[in-house]
């Protein structure tokens, strides 16, 4: 059984008692569904639903543009840093071990700094702590080749689902997620809740996974991170973007890995 | 924002080329903007505005551009429209407008297209004429519904031509 069929029934079992430990461990994955959520053997990934030229980019290596992006981040694994002088190598050695599966449970609560923090939030939290560096801007291209390096070690895992401590963020992340906003009064609830598959003008509106990010979109011609599809589709709605970085962002992430839970991550994928 | 463009240009010493013919039109267009900013009051009567927005007929020829235009309109983005068949890229979240002169009465499309949500509340047609009960409307919208007065009553004569053809 693959972890995500394992997931599904678990959740399936879910009612009975011989599963409540696994119902402790599971039980924001538990919660359930409300009306309008997507049912869980329902859901499908961006991946899924785009052409075939696009989805034979993201399955070959040498075909997906990202690939550059990731070469980019495992040099910078290794490239010492800031007063420190040390390289993310220097704590965590082999990323391919260290670094599996951290991604599929991101964002995390970091309890020292008592906030939810996302994978560029980890990486700019160990370049001022450990590295003692600047922390890079978002969407600047070392800390998208970082993360996608980072994200790459968790393709093909499970998302796994939300610890407990990350129950009122995924909440948070569920109330932006459902409110109408902007000149065009949309909310995100209504295109990938209500209307997935339907298409809005040209595009097929997908169900609006982040299991594929940061990727390579043809339409942006680079690589671009969760926060920014996020902000893309706020623009769409003519509604104020949030500051990238912020704790709306990082709600709404969280909120979305809780949706996607027990979904293959791909990253970094490519979307049209 | 008053300064003239001879004020303008005693700021430079080189004449500032196209740049303040440009700034003309921006603070024009601006002042247009600001014009189209306030929604007027309007009656509902009988679950439609019988009166024109403007006090005047719109002009059909002028509301089938800004229907086909997913910019402007926006109509596109989720209605499909077989009678703008040169429009490609139509969505399929909404009726086909064709027909829709027959279906409604000139004032019912007129509040459609002002407030859709007074026909169902949960709809995700926006309201064209509203600028109120927004929340975080991006900053370059803010105050200023989606079409003007004027827009909207050439989108209404537009649709009102929209006769369903009898096989
Ligand atoms: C009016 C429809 C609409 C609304 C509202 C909307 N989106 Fe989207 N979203 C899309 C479309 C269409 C795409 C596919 C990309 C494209 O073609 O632009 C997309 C893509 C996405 C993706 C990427 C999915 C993938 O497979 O890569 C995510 C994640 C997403 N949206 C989340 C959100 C969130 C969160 C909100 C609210 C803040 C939101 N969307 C609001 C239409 C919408
Ligand atoms: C974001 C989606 C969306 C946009 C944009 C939109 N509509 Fe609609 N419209 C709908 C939906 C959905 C309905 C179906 C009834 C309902 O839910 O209110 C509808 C219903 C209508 C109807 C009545 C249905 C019928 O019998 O034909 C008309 C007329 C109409 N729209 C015209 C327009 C025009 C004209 C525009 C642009 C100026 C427009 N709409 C923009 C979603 C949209």
């Amino acid at each position: 059984m693959t972890a995500a069929r394992r997931i599904f029934h678990i959740l399936h079992a879910a009612s009975l008692p011989a599963c409540a430990a696994a119902i402790c461990i599971l039980s924001l994955a538990a919660a359930p569904l409300r009306a309008g959520d997507i049912p869980l053997n329902q859901r499908q990934s961006g991946y899924d639903t785009m052409g075939r030229d696009t989805r034979a980019m993201q399955d070959d290596d040498t075909a997906n543009p990202a690939t550059l992006w990731l070469l980019d981040g495992e040099a910078l694994w290794s490239k010492k840093e800031g007063a420190a002088g040390k390289a993310c190598a220097d704590c965590h050695t082999d990323a391919a071990t260290s670094m599996k599966g951290v991604a599929a449970r991101y964002p995390a609560f970091n309890t020292k700094q008592n906030k939810p923090l996302d994978i560029e939030g980890r990486i700019n939290n160990c370049r001022t702590e450990h590295q003692q560096a600047q922390p890079l801007p978002f969407e600047n291209k070392d800390l998208l080749a970082l993360t996608a390096y980072v994200a790459r070690q968790s393709r093909g895992m499970a998302i796994a689902p939300p610890p407990e401590n990350m129950q009122p963020v995924v909440d948070q992340g569920r109330a932006i997620f459902e409110k109408r906003q902007g000149q065009l009064n949309l909310s995100c609830a209504q295109c990938h809740d209500d209307n997935w598959g339907r298409k809005l003008a040209g595009s097929a509106i997908p169900q609006g996974h982040p299991n594929g990010y940061p990727l390579y979109r043809l339409e942006w011609q680079s690589v671009g991170s969760l926060q920014r599809r996020l902000r893309n589709c706020l623009i769409g709605m003519r509604a104020e973007g949030y500051a990238l970085g912020s704790p709306e962002y990082v709600a709404l992430e969280a909120f979305l890995m809780w949706r996607a839970r027990g979904m293959k991550m791909e990253s970094p994928a490519v979307r049209p | 924002m008053n300064r003239t463009p001879s004020g303008l240009r005693s700021h430079s010493q080189k004449p500032a080329g196209t740049l303040v013919p440009g700034l003309v039109a921006l603070l024009a267009s601006l002042a247009a903007a600001q014009a189209q900013d306030r929604v007027k009051p309007y009656a509902v009567v009988r679950e439609a505005i019988p009166l024109s927005l403007t006090g005047k007929p719109g002009d059909p020829a002028r509301g089938r551009a800004i229907v086909a235009n997913r910019q402007v309109g926006l109509c596109l983005l989720c209605h499909s429209a077989s009678i703008i068949p040169e429009e490609q890229f139509q969505g399929d979240l909404a009726p086909d407008l064709a027909g829709a002169g027959s279906r409604w009465k000139i004032g019912e499309l007129r509040l459609r297209i002002v407030d859709a949500g007074r026909f169902n509340a949960n709809t995700i047609m926006p309201a064209y004429y509203k600028t109120g009960g927004l929340t975080r409307v991006g900053s370059s919208f803010a105050g200023k519904p989606i079409l003007s007065a004027e827009q909207i009553e050439d989108v209404v004569a537009y649709l009102a031509t929209l006769r369903e053809v009898k096989k």
